[in-house]
């Protein structure tokens, strides 16, 4: 336990999004409302989304746009210190990975409408006791 | 510079957005952009795949960075057959598709050739790529495309199929991408090459084996290798039937081939089966999943439904195959790709020429169909017969080098369970022949036309001669299965 | 169920958990993250490309593919919407309600229509009455938002923004005027037709620029090869590219969002919601 503890400390990113991971993970399988599904969808894509942007980070760095770069006179003769901006590209893919769980979201909820139409009802088992009374099985 | 690479790809997407504009101009225009864009799509295609053959793998660098700062296709014999092989059943599909579209999607069919594009550009994306992020949003396209697709299919069950697949889906699609963010954090880069050069150095870690095993469960959710096939059947079989054609075929078929090349690209031959012991516990996993696709196949009484069941039984096949960890199996496994697709592109051409005219296709519905579509019929047959393996068509020769990879790496029980689903299979096609071989209207009264159901004919010309043709080929590729593998295959395992 | 979902997602995380045990730690600037491809972007990048906000630079040049095809997705999730929802069926009863006297006129045959002017005006089913505050507030604040949105895909080269963010901002200026007033108001000011080939539009943008790029001679979204056909600077010439193609992804994320939005909220009926 002792040797557990400060591993944890120096990667509690990692854990935490591990935790909010299994989260999301255990609504999508085992919550009934199909709605309830969806958020434990986007909890769970948030959480790669938290992983991603943590391995971005550097210590004593600052956002990646580079300062006084066409300010005035001496601008491309400061040399440019990788150490002092975080990596960007993580953000970009999660640019790229919110972009996606945002247009998945919104096709799942127009399917969610679409079964409240149909069915009148979000429950998963409800939904199966309508399917079984007119006659289509699982 | 030579384009061609590229065009493959931005052919069907330029494509898909023009249709999407056409539809509020006028609905018919958007049909034949989508041709037109499949047509340079096949085309280019054809010429990467000769120039591939002629002088070997071919870069091309998108937006002109050098890899691995920017993003490079890298398309090598595998590729080049495979892009081949997807934009050619898109292009024919779509050509046999202009009734069953109008019939099935009722008022909009220009959107609905918009989304097939957008499809169609996402698998080809997965295919030409050389990047580990840039497969995954690709994926994400074929995915969100399909979702929507399978839930404009049956009323009653397709929104309901669809969201299932989208939360599995979704796991599979993040497992993928968890997986490509733990190579990252270890290596730095996303380009596969340079991501296998500098794992080559780390084989040991802990953080790769579970990359490789996120990644390989991600990918397995989306080709639907049992037990993770739950969400295909029902997608497949309630979605409309011209999507239906396309995604049964492809999509499980191009996540195999994103399989292969995550094992042979950037983890190494070397990695997967010497570093793991994984290849046994697999294989056993594919032989499991080879006899339940089986087994539940026989017990279905919807004809759509009981052929999603055996690609969740040739999924089987390819898996267990690449992961023989030898040569021959891994020949099989490539080449059952190609067959596989072309087989079962067949068998839903066929299945979509009978929904056309019969519009449920429940086992009894088939009854007495080779006296009223004989021409759908002889497809249809010449397909099973592939699927069963019987020597002249392509399906016995994959086959054939799968069970030989299987008696090399001493998998008898994998061979023994391909004979078994053969046979299955075999079963399985007589029992639907044998229901549409009888004709229960003929044994009442001499004049059938004086009842009151309505009178089955033929299918339309062009689903027939699409239809035709891809049987045709099935026959054509058993013929030259060995050219395929001596130009082709063997020598991209070397 | 529950149970077996609580061991998968318990066999997850340990491997999860397995798997970071041989990460460098958090913010270590060694890490190989943070050194291979990251110092060529974050010292090489203002040089080759012109541009300071590496994001920017990162997201719509040296990974400008990806970027188009996640505008794709966009287009693809508004483009499904749409179908799954769209219900052009006109709708069996109508509201009306006689504004001199308040009172509600529930018509049921949909043949029947009232003429909409000062006597009469059209309501959702459950009336809410107007708050002046409300849409008077949110009258003044949508111009400024739709500035400010403009100002973010503008300005996305040299601070943080860029196509996504301005093109969400700018479709949530949407999305308030349907709150604030009601969905009819929004519908009526953007047609259905408009956003659609917006759309595309945005998205032909991009890839144009891309095809552009291919036909004067250069790879497939190389923005260099632009220089001849822009006035101007033609070292800047990469910034100017990646100006262009953001302005194409705000277009995109902005109809979509309203495509999204409005199918949603009335299940595709575009008459009454939020």
């Amino acid at each position: 336990m002792t040797d557990l503890l400060p591993l944890i400390v120096a990667k509690y990113n990692y854990w935490l999004y591990v935790i909010l991971m299994m989260i999301g993970l255990y609504a999508m399988i085992a919550k009934n409302n199909l709605i309830k599904k969806l958020v434990g969808m986007n909890i769970f894509q948030t959480a790669i989304i938290l992983f991603y942007v943590s391995i971005g980070y550097k210590t004593d760095a600052t956002i990646p746009i580079i300062q006084n770069a066409h300010g005035g006179q001496g601008a491309h003769s400061a040399v440019i210190h990788a150490a002092d901006y975080i990596n960007p590209l993580p953000h970009v893919l999660m640019l790229t990975a919110i972009v996606v769980s945002v247009a998945t979201f919104g096709v799942a909820m127009a399917l969610a409408v679409r079964i409240y139409q149909r069915y009148q009802t979000l429950e998963e088992d409800e939904l199966r006791m309508r399917l079984a009374d007119i006659g289509l099985e699982e | 510079m030579d384009n061609t690479p590229a065009l493959i790809v931005i052919a069907p997407l330029l494509a898909a957005l023009l249709a999407g504009l056409a539809v509020w101009i006028e609905e018919r225009l958007s049909y034949l952009i989508a041709l037109t864009g499949l047509a340079i799509s096949t085309f280019s295609a054809v010429k990467v795949l000769m120039q591939v053959i002629d002088s070997g793998t071919i870069q091309y660098r998108m937006a002109g960075w050098a890899p691995p700062m920017g993003i490079e296709y890298r398309i090598d014999l595998l590729n080049a057959m495979v892009l081949l092989l997807v934009a050619s059943i898109a292009f024919l599909n779509l050509l046999a598709s202009y009734k069953s579209v109008d019939q099935e999607t009722n008022d909009r069919p220009g959107s609905f050739y918009t989304i097939y594009l957008l499809f169609v550009t996402g698998l080809l994306g997965v295919t030409a790529t050389g990047d580990l992020f840039n497969l995954y949003v690709l994926i994400e396209i074929t995915s969100l495309t399909s979702y929507a697709m399978v839930a404009l299919g049956d009323r009653d069950r397709g929104p309901l199929a669809s969201l299932n697949y989208v939360f599995i889906g979704v796991i599979g699609a993040s497992f993928y991408l968890l997986g490509v963010g733990y190579l990252y954090l270890k290596t730095g880069s996303l380009n596969m090459v340079d991501v296998a050069n500098i794992l080559s150095g780390i084989h040991g870690s802990s953080t790769v084996l579970v990359a490789f095993i996120l990644c390989m469960i991600g990918i397995w959710i989306k080709m639907a290798l049992f037990p993770m096939h739950v969400w295909l059947p029902n997608a497949y079989t309630y979605s409309p039937v011209a999507f239906a054609r396309i995604v049964a075929p492809l999509m499980t078929k191009v996540m195999v081939y994103v399989m292969i090349r995550l094992m042979i690209t950037v983890f190494g031959f070397d990695y997967v089966f010497e570093t793991l012991n994984l290849a046994d516990a697999v294989v056993w996993l594919a032989t499991i999943a080879v006899l339940a696709g089986g087994v539940m196949a026989l017990s279905q009484k919807n004809l759509k439904k009981m052929l999603t069941y055996i690609i969740v039984c040739e999924i089987g096949y390819m898996v267990g195959g690449a992961w023989m960890g030898n040569q021959l199996g891994m020949t099989g496994a490539i080449l059952h790709i190609l067959n596989d697709a072309l087989m079962t592109f067949a068998l839903f051409l066929a299945v979509g020429n009978m929904v056309y005219r019969l519009k449920k296709v429940d086992l009894p519905d088939l009854q007495g169909l080779f006296g009223k579509m004989p021409w759908t019929m002889a497809g249809f047959v010449l397909a099973a017969f592939s699927i069963i393996g019987v020597p002249p068509t392509c399906g016995f020769f994959s086959k054939w080098y799968l069970i030989l990879g299987a008696f090399e790496a001493g998998a008898y029980h994998f061979a023994a369970a391909l004979i078994i689903s053969s046979l299955i299979c075999a079963v399985l096609f007589f029992k639907v022949f044998e229901i549409c071989f009888f004709d229960p209207m003929s044994e009442g009264h001499g004049h059938g036309d004086s009842h009151s159901h309505v009178t089955i004919e033929e299918a339309p010309v062009s689903m027939l001669i699409v239809s035709g043709l891809v049987s045709l080929s099935l026959i054509v590729a058993g013929l030259y299965s060995g050219t395929i593998v001596n130009t082709i295959i063997l020598p991209f395992l070397k | 169920m529950r149970f077996l979902g609580f061991i998968i997602v318990c066999l997850t995380g340990a491997l999860l958990l397995y798997g970071t045990g041989e990460f460098p730690d958090w913010g270590d600037p060694d890490s190989p993250a943070s050194t291979h491809l990251s110092n060529h972007y974050i010292e090489k990048a203002i040089e080759e490309t012109q541009v300071p906000n590496l994001v920017t630079a990162v997201l719509a040049d040296y990974r400008g593919f990806d970027t188009m095809f996640e505008t794709a997705v966009v287009f693809c999730a508004g483009l499904a919407c749409f179908l799954l929802l769209r219900d052009f069926s006109q709708k069996k009863e109508r509201f009306y309600r006689h504004t001199p006297t308040g009172v509600i006129l529930h018509v049921k045959d949909s043949k029947k229509t009232l003429k909409v002017g000062k006597e009469f005006e059209h309501m959702d089913k459950d009336w809410v009455p107007s708050d002046l505050i409300i849409k008077t507030v949110c009258r003044i604040l949508i111009p400024f938002i739709q500035i400010y949105a403009l100002y973010v895909v503008a300005h996305g080269d040299f601070s943080p923004g860029g196509g996504f963010q301005g093109g969400v901002i700018f479709g949530s200026s949407l999305i308030l005027l349907a709150i604030s007033y009601d969905l009819k108001t929004l519908v009526r000011r953007v047609n259905e037709k408009v956003i659609g080939i917006f759309a595309a539009l945005g998205v032909l943008i991009y890839v144009g620029i891309g095809v552009i790029c291919m036909s004067m001679g250069g790879n497939f979204l190389d923005y260099s090869k632009l220089a001849p056909l822009v006035p101007g600077d033609p070292h800047h010439i990469r910034a100017l590219g990646m100006l262009g193609v953001e302005i194409g992804v705000g277009i995109a994320v902005t109809a979509a969002m309203a495509i999204i939005y409005i199918n949603i909220v009335s299940e595709g009926r575009h008459d009454e919601g939020l």
